[in-house]
């Protein structure tokens, strides 16, 4: 009964895209506004229904109707209801129905905005977001149907369908296979929903470029009203990438965060457009240029979503070959060949109406460093692709299948990285229009004379890696630049109304969120890299085997072993847990609990490990092997990690400063409540 | 608005372009010839001879249960694994990759390959998981692997208990 309801609302859902699109681009054409209302409105029932669908799987899953072949394969009887409920993201089918209910509830949202400025948008909004809602949708009615269930058939067979084949009998699983273990971590668990949140909020500005397209407006409005839906996608982009990195230094016990596999870089690709064309839309906004570019970028970040859709849909864990094996693989080839082409289509034929109303003059005036910033971000991205394309091209010219990995990411990309870090020091110095080297010269000499204080205290105390004295040198000039930013706009604020510092900070913040929060951002960008380089150029290790009471020195610590306690938890795990108490400079700072879990269903172990994060650095310590009978030996390795809390605090800061940045102004606060007004009016 | 294009602004703006295009692409070519590695099957490795030796190599095969041992003491992992195709399209043929995984480790006449790795065992190391080897075959004809990434392909149905209901 439940999946033929769950079923029957995604049919409907899939109905309405369908009348929606159509209805919203006839009623457009032949000027018939009743029409484009009528597909609005459907436009906003089908979020309602695809509700109804994600509610029928999760009632499916929390029942533990194992019958049901997404309900085996994603629970088990082990697992807490909370896990039940999350596993509706769990495997590629529920993930696609989420994914559209996220896009119905965004593209209802915008439905429900004050459009009288913007009609003549409106139908190509729903237009474009419709047909993205339809493709999906289709994508789980036709081929990946979470409501399929397990039948026997009468030779004895295992055949899943959703309605019982003939002479079949239903098949009831008495328990399902469950989650993996290594995926029942919390960052894991709202680690997809940001990243899917931060894709799909995409949608909406491309959608509203699409529209200023077909409409023929050649002003900024798409980029105006949709800047918070950007800055809202890049917001939960960048949670998503974050917790990602959290759970793989967690969980995965490589003690790294980032290992360049293509479906991490699937999801960095359109952070890194998405993050381009937020700087790029302030030169358009500003001086009415790069008109064609930004909607080039936001063209290419719908796409990059699309298929980073793809990539990441089943999970984290899934290898790129699994991905082939499914029919939708072609299906979101054709999807992403068609969209592109007709977007790009749109935009040369309008290529003409789209000119710029400056001319970029000075190589080192605002605009130019934007656009140097672009450039930079689109061949890191460039880079990403075809390291990604690589087998594949290697393959078509040498008919060797050539693969590149972490060393070859980072050779290239380290150089751009540290560009973009030199950009963000000079870049909010410099004025637009025409620039000199000597207006630069005047504001850049105190910041940047100051940062080499770095470089000179870090030689001082003997560290010979130039890359990391570099590094840590442009971080160092960017924090300066961007704290003597504030300084300057407090102080002046302080002199003009007397404010004192700290509340003339915090208006000077609140008066120009957009410009504050992004210096915020950059604040939380040089604790990235700080962490990063520390890590990356100075982490260190060492293993060991020890009997109760031996040590293990690594550093200025000594890990000694107290030994080894083994018991059974009723969840369904057999836990060895260590014991280790770590002295640093030889004093005592605490014990360490380094464990391996065995899931006994699962048939799988996972590795614990013991933590002791201070600021400074983490001691990162894991369980690797022990005597079972005498419980005396055990074996660890560990990894001393420099500085890597730097890079959660600085993921911390970047995410407040993205708060800032996109919190509504004072001004659109009445606004928003006419919104609300006008979708009570309308849903009256 | 428009302005008058000033060619020399813009020559400024190109060549600075292309000198940043230009030390990119020198940064892939030479990152290439250092960290790229052949990506082979156990029966291509073996099918090149002697030019294989001691170069970063790439492989994929299937894991051998029996022959995983674990020393703890010395952190040294050896398996064997044996040959799986790496095209798309046999793995599909052979019925997907748990199937081809499962049966490649049935064949007697498939290729095998001792692998040495030294580290932490990997919690997703069984039999019949796809190991990924990246590293170097020595002389002796054990590869010593750097880096192991394991993929576990689920098949519910056999490993999930059954039960047959009338209905």
């Amino acid at each position: 009964m439940i999946e033929e309801i769950g079923y029957s609302a995604l049919v409907l859902a899939f109905g309405m895209a369908l009348y929606g699109a159509g209805a919203a681009a006839f009623g457009a054409k032949r000027e018939r506004p009743e029409l484009v209302e009528s597909a609005r409105r459907a436009m906003l029932l089908s979020w309602p229904l695809i509700s109804v669908a994600a509610l029928a799987i999760i009632a499916l899953l929390v029942s533990g109707r194992y019958d049901v072949e997404y309900v085996a394969k994603v629970t088990s009887s082990t697992m807490p209801p909370y896990l039940k409920v999350t596993a509706l993201w769990g495997g590629q089918e529920g993930s696609l129905v989420f994914w559209s209910w996220l896009m119905a509830a965004f593209a209802s949202a915008a439905g429900l905005r004050r459009w009288d400025r913007d009609r003549d948008l409106l139908p190509w909004v729903i237009v474009v977001t419709m047909i993205t809602l339809a493709f999906f949708l289709s994508l789980v009615i036709f081929v990946e149907n979470p409501f399929r269930r397990l039948w026997l058939d009468p030779v004895g067979n295992t055949v899943t369908a959703f309605l019982r084949p003939a002479g079949a009998r239903p098949l009831i699983p008495a328990d399902g296979q469950g989650l993996n273990p290594l995926l029942r971590h919390p960052g894991m668990i709202i680690h997809p929903p940001m990243l899917y949140l931060g894709f799909v909020s995409f949608v909406i500005p491309y959608a509203f470029a699409i529209a200023a397209l077909v409409a023929r407006r050649t002003d900024d409005r798409w980029i105006r009203v949709t800047r918070r839906w950007t800055l809202v996608a890049w917001l939960f982009l960048s949670l998503g990438l974050l917790l990602g990195g959290r759970w793989a230094y967690d969980v995965l016990g490589w003690g790294g965060y980032w290992g360049w596999d293509p479906v991490e870089i699937a999801a960095f690709m359109p952070f890194l457009s998405g993050t381009a064309f937020l700087h790029s839309v302030m030169v358009q906004e500003k001086k009415g240029m790069l008109k064609h570019w930004n909607v080039l970028l936001i063209i290419l970040t719908y796409v990059l979503v699309i298929f980073g859709t793809f990539l990441t849909r089943s999970g984290v864990l899934s290898s790129v070959h699994a991905f082939a094996q499914s029919a939708i693989g072609p299906m979101f080839f054709a999807f992403i060949g068609i969209t592109s082409i007709v977007s790009v289509r749109l935009l040369l034929d309008r290529w003409g109406t789209l000119r710029g109303e400056n001319q970029l003059n000075s190589l080192i005036s605002r605009e130019s460093l934007f656009l140097l910033n672009n450039f930079l971000f689109i061949i890191i991205l460039a880079v990403c692709f075809l390291g990604v394309i690589f087998p594949l091209v290697s393959e078509l010219f040498t008919g060797q299948t050539v693969t590149v990995g972490p060393e070859w990411y980072e050779r290239i990309t380290g150089p751009l990285f540290a560009g973009l870090l030199l950009l963000m020091g000079v870049a909010p110095l410099s004025a637009y229009g025409s620039s000199s080297w000597r207006l630069l010269g005047r504001q850049l000499w105190v910041p940047g004379s100051v940062s080499l204080l770095v470089p000179a205290g870090l030689l001082l105390a003997g560290v010979g890696n130039w890359a990391a004295v570099l590094g840590f040198w442009l971080a160092g000039l960017v924090a300066l630049v961007t704290l003597y930013e504030f300084w300057r706009g407090a102080l002046a604020r302080h002199r003009r109304h007397g404010e004192s510092m700290p509340v003339a900070l915090v208006r000077l913040a609140g008066r120009n969120r957009r410009r504050y929060g992004g210096y915020i951002i950059h604040l939380g960008v040089v604790l990235m890299a700080t962490g990063i380089i520390g890590i990356e150029l100075f982490q260190t290790e060492t293993q060991g085997t020890l009997a109760r009471g031996e040590q293990l020195n690594l550093g200025s610590h000594v890990l000694v072993f107290q030994g080894l306690t083994q018991f059974n938890t009723p969840d369904g795990r057999e836990v060895s847990r260590a014991e280790l108490s770590v002295y640093k400079d030889g004093r005592l700072v605490g014990q360490l609990f380094p464990r391996q879990d065995f899931y006994i269903a699962a048939n799988q172990p996972m590795t614990i490990p013991g933590v002791r994060s201070t600021l400074e650095e983490d001691l990162y310590v894991l369980l690797v092997g022990w005597e079972p009978i005498a419980q005396q030996g055990a074996t660890f390795k560990v990894f001393h990690n420099p500085l890597v809390n730097f890079v959660w605090l600085g993921g911390f800061v970047f995410i407040l400063g993205t708060l800032v940045a996109a919190w509504p102004d004072r001004e659109t606060a009445p606004l928003r409540r006419s919104v609300q007004a006008a979708a009570w009016v309308s849903g009256d | 608005m428009t302005s008058q294009v000033d060619s020399g602004g813009r020559a400024k703006f190109l060549i600075g372009g292309l000198l940043i295009v230009a030390a990119v692409v020198y940064l892939i070519v030479s990152s290439t010839q250092a960290a790229a590695q052949y990506y082979l099957t156990i029966d291509e490795m073996r099918s090149k001879g002697d030019q294989v030796y001691d170069r970063p190599l790439k492989l994929a095969g299937a894991v051998d249960g029996p022959s995983i041992a674990y020393d703890s003491q010395t952190l040294t992992l050896s398996f064997s694994m044996a040959n799986v195709p790496a095209d798309l399209d046999a793995i599909e043929a052979g019925g997907g990759l748990a199937k081809v995984l499962h049966d490649s480790l049935l064949d007697p006449q498939a290729s095998r390959l001792q692998v040495i790795y030294i580290g932490p065992k990997p919690d997703l190391i069984r039999h019949e998981a796809q190991a990924i080897v990246t590293g170097q075959l020595g002389q002796d004809g054990v590869f010593r692997a750097d880096e192991l990434l394991l993929k576990c392909p689920t098949r519910y149905e056999e490993e999930v208990p059954l039960q047959v209901v009338e209905g």
